[in-house]
């Protein structure tokens, strides 16, 4: 642009485009609602509408309503474990197929140690509904199967397979073997050795403040009547003599196994 | 572009100056932890039992150094050069642009020390620890507080239009950081996001693609809008094009993010929605790619004797060939195969390598030689430099597309009696001399970026040794 005023009097495009070039603040507001729009769109519902396991904290998700083959609604206390309706009233007493449940104190421990360790760079927890997933992984995934997982751990990518259903795959003592030396197992795996995690203790006091924290998230905390004081207190005690690498395989064997699946019946809809 | 005055402007050059160089040393270092981990993953033994290095914590080193520190001090040095040439202004504050350099090292430090570490958020491209995803947010506003104040207190009439794609960055890139950053400490090291599973999911990938969109893109076609048009001693091809590119873009980018997330148990509308506009994209992406590359119409013999123009051209190229795959990988029966697999990596790094690094590249020798007011210490090693990038760049590239497109199909592989044909391990070994080809396609990338270094640094020397001459009678 030359400083001719000939020149800048010209409009080359619109008169509401050659207003916004000339002023910093009209650029500043429309560019900042142009780029709010998508996102508003995209993530504010997901808080509101079904099927997106956005707990009401009373048992309530948004009006998720799966149904069973007969047509009849599945009571959400099905998919995800209500220790108030459910025969199984405590984390220990709860069996595989009660539903969704957060992680006990030592899985706790275990899901720090997947994080810290970038696990999630090569594993991904969430299985698409494809023939080749359900006949190599298992049942695909719901979106009530993540809804305690703060900070999701899907993973984008499949260095390793996909572990959403890992538990009670392998047995423990398969498990301690692999994580340290996976190449002993399985020869051509090309994961990291963690034998260090069997000589690490696991942090007790981080454990217990990370079940404190879950039960204060604004979105899908713990419910109190499962991370009651008294199971926060006993936390220090379930840990005790523990390592990070009991811990791992706690939280591995805990991955897949709450929701009992109907074959047949549709659960994203 | 810039005005012609009557007094010429002084600029506040010192410290683009010095975001240049760090530039400069980043891509050798990012580019390097690349390869590093590029290599564990064909020889596992490279983790060498230390956990500090293990592919699980250095690969958030390798991407927070290419893209925070390689691409934010290209994005930096090259913001307040444009901002301030095509505004025919100072800086409003030249304070603050050394506190946003400081700060911005700082975190770079920070990041090298944590990351190894273990502390990790657990979201991509957002593992740094609370603390310091406070400090990139003070940090990044005084960025963009500077640059839009520049903006406005410019002598020229209107906003030149690599400053609109600079805007954009920074006011999209705020909103990211902060929603997705949106965490309960557990202590200094461990923080736990406050969303989870679905609503965690759709919105770290809203991050994720528009780190890429705005960031990684928004940002660098700022720098392909004015440096293509320098280099070449051409106007931009069309105004018009650049202001539906700015705006087309600007509105639809932000988009995408469900693409990432299609077949999961997101909701389908919203995977399907983001796929649609992904395929959309392909418009503003193309005109803008056209744009660049017809700015040399009647110029492209310049190619042939201009080393710095070829690194912005092909740039613009790889710009077409990663804002078309892209939106292919979006189409949900194509995803269906290309989720989880090492193309998405290879497209990453179409983009990465192809695109932002080599405009960045072509941008830095430009700037290199106007800051310093001098020749480059050699153009025949700038010449070099394209040629062994785009070289490393290519074969990083095609082995991961060739190699993601078999693991899909590996994994989704029927024999005659119905069962799966293959088991997951097969189909990692079959990476294997893949995983090779990309660590020797990277370590050709980055060997190109050391003769970078090495060519800058002689330059400043050499600039430096002349000025020095040429001080001494001035001041005797």
């Amino acid at each position: 642009m030359s400083e001719n005023s000939e020149h800048h009097d010209h409009i080359y495009s619109t008169k509401l485009q050659d207003k916004i070039e000339r002023n910093t603040l009209l650029m500043f507001v429309f560019t900042a609602i142009a780029v709010a729009v998508g996102g508003i769109v995209e993530i504010v519902p997901l808080f509101y509408l079904p099927n997106t396991a956005m707990s009401g904290g009373d048992g309530t998700f948004n009006g998720t309503s799966h149904k069973d083959l007969q047509g009849n609604a599945i009571p959400m206390d099905k998919i995800v474990w209500n220790p108030t309706t459910s025969a199984h009233k405590t984390l220990a007493d709860w069996l595989p197929g009660d539903g969704v449940r957060p992680y006990t104190a030592l899985e706790t421990a275990g899901r720090y140690v997947y994080i810290r360790e970038g696990c999630f760079l090569c594993h991904s927890q969430m299985i698409r509904p494809f023939r080749d997933e359900k006949d190599r992984y298992g049942h695909y995934s719901i979106a009530e199967e993540s809804m305690y997982d703060h900070t999701y751990q899907w993973g984008s990518k499949r260095t390793g397979p996909d572990i959403a259903r890992l538990g009670g795959k392998y047995s423990d003592e398969w498990h301690r073997k692999h994580l340290k030396y996976p190449r002993d197992v399985v020869p051509e795996s090309v994961m990291p050795n963690f034998f260090f995690l069997d000589k690490a203790p696991v942090d007790a006091e981080k454990t217990r403040k990370t079940l404190e924290v879950m039960t204060k998230m604004p979105f899908n905390p713990v419910p109190k009547t499962i991370y009651t004081d008294a199971y926060i207190a006993g936390a220090a005690e379930e840990l005790k003599g523990k390592t990070e690498m009991d811990a791992v395989i706690a939280y591995l064997q805990s991955l897949g196994n709450h929701v009992k699946f109907e074959e047949g019946v549709n659960y994203r809809d | 572009m810039e005005a012609t005055q009557a007094t010429p402007v002084k600029y506040d050059m010192d410290v683009v100056r010095w975001f240049t160089i760090a530039a400069v040393i980043y891509a050798v270092v990012g580019t390097l932890i690349g390869v590093y981990v590029a290599s564990e993953l064909a020889f596992p033994f490279l983790n060498f039992d230390i956990p500090e290095i293990t592919f699980g914590r250095l690969r958030p080193l390798h991407t927070n150094a290419v893209i925070f520190a390689f691409g934010g001090c290209v994005l930096m040095a090259t913001g307040f050069y444009i901002v301030q040439r095509t505004g025919a202004t100072k800086l409003w504050s030249n304070t603050m642009a050394w506190f946003t350099f400081w700060g911005w090292n700082l975190i770079i430090v920070l990041a090298v020390i944590t990351l190894p570490l273990g502390l990790s958020q657990g979201k991509e491209y957002a593992e740094l620890p609370w603390w310091v995803d406070i400090m990139i947010a003070v940090v990044w506003l005084s960025y963009g507080l500077n640059y839009i104040m520049t903006i406005g207190i410019r002598k020229t009439s209107h906003i030149y239009v690599s400053n609109w794609f600079t805007m954009g960055m920074i006011v999209m890139i705020t909103y990211l950081h902060v929603v997705n950053s949106l965490a309960i400490p557990v202590d200094w090291a461990t923080s736990y996001s406050i969303y989870s599973g679905v609503q965690d999911a759709m919105i770290q990938w809203w991050w994720g693609h528009n780190a890429v969109g705005f960031y990684l893109t928004g940002g660098f076609l700022g720098i392909m809008y004015y440096f293509i048009p320098k280099q070449s001693g051409r106007p931009v091809f069309s105004y018009r094009l650049s202001v539906l590119h700015f705006w087309t873009l600007t509105f639809g980018y932000v988009w995408l993010g469900a693409h990432h997330l299609q077949y999961t148990a997101l909701p389908d509308w919203t995977g399907s929605l983001g796929a649609a506009v992904s395929l959309a994209m392909i418009i503003p992406s193309w005109g803008g790619a056209m744009n660049g590359m017809m700015t040399l119409s009647g110029a492209w013999d310049k190619l042939r004797t201009d080393y710095i123009l070829r690194f912005l051209v092909t740039a613009m190229a790889f710009y077409a060939m990663s804002t078309f795959d892209g939106p292919v990988m979006a189409i949900k029966s194509v995803n269906a195969l290309s989720h989880y697999t090492d193309w998405t990596v290879g497209h990453v790094h179409a983009g990465a390598l192809g695109w932002m690094s080599m405009i960045s590249f072509g941008a830095l020798y430009h700037m290199v030689k106007k800051l310093w007011n001098t020749e480059m210490y050699s153009d025949r090693l700038v010449n070099v430099h394209f040629w062994v990038a785009l070289i490393g760049a290519v074969t990083y590239i095609v082995a991961m597309w060739v190699s993601g497109i078999m693991q899909g199909l590996m994994w989704r592989d029927y024999d005659e009696f119905g069962t799966l044909t293959y088991t997951f391990v097969e189909s990692v070994s079959a990476m294997h001399p893949y995983y090779v080809m990309r660590a020797v396609g990277g370590a050709i990338f980055n060997l190109g970026a050391w003769i970078m270094l090495f060519n800058v640094v002689m330059t400043v020397r050499q600039a430096s040794a002349v000025r020095g001459v040429n001080a001494v009678p001035a001041k005797a």
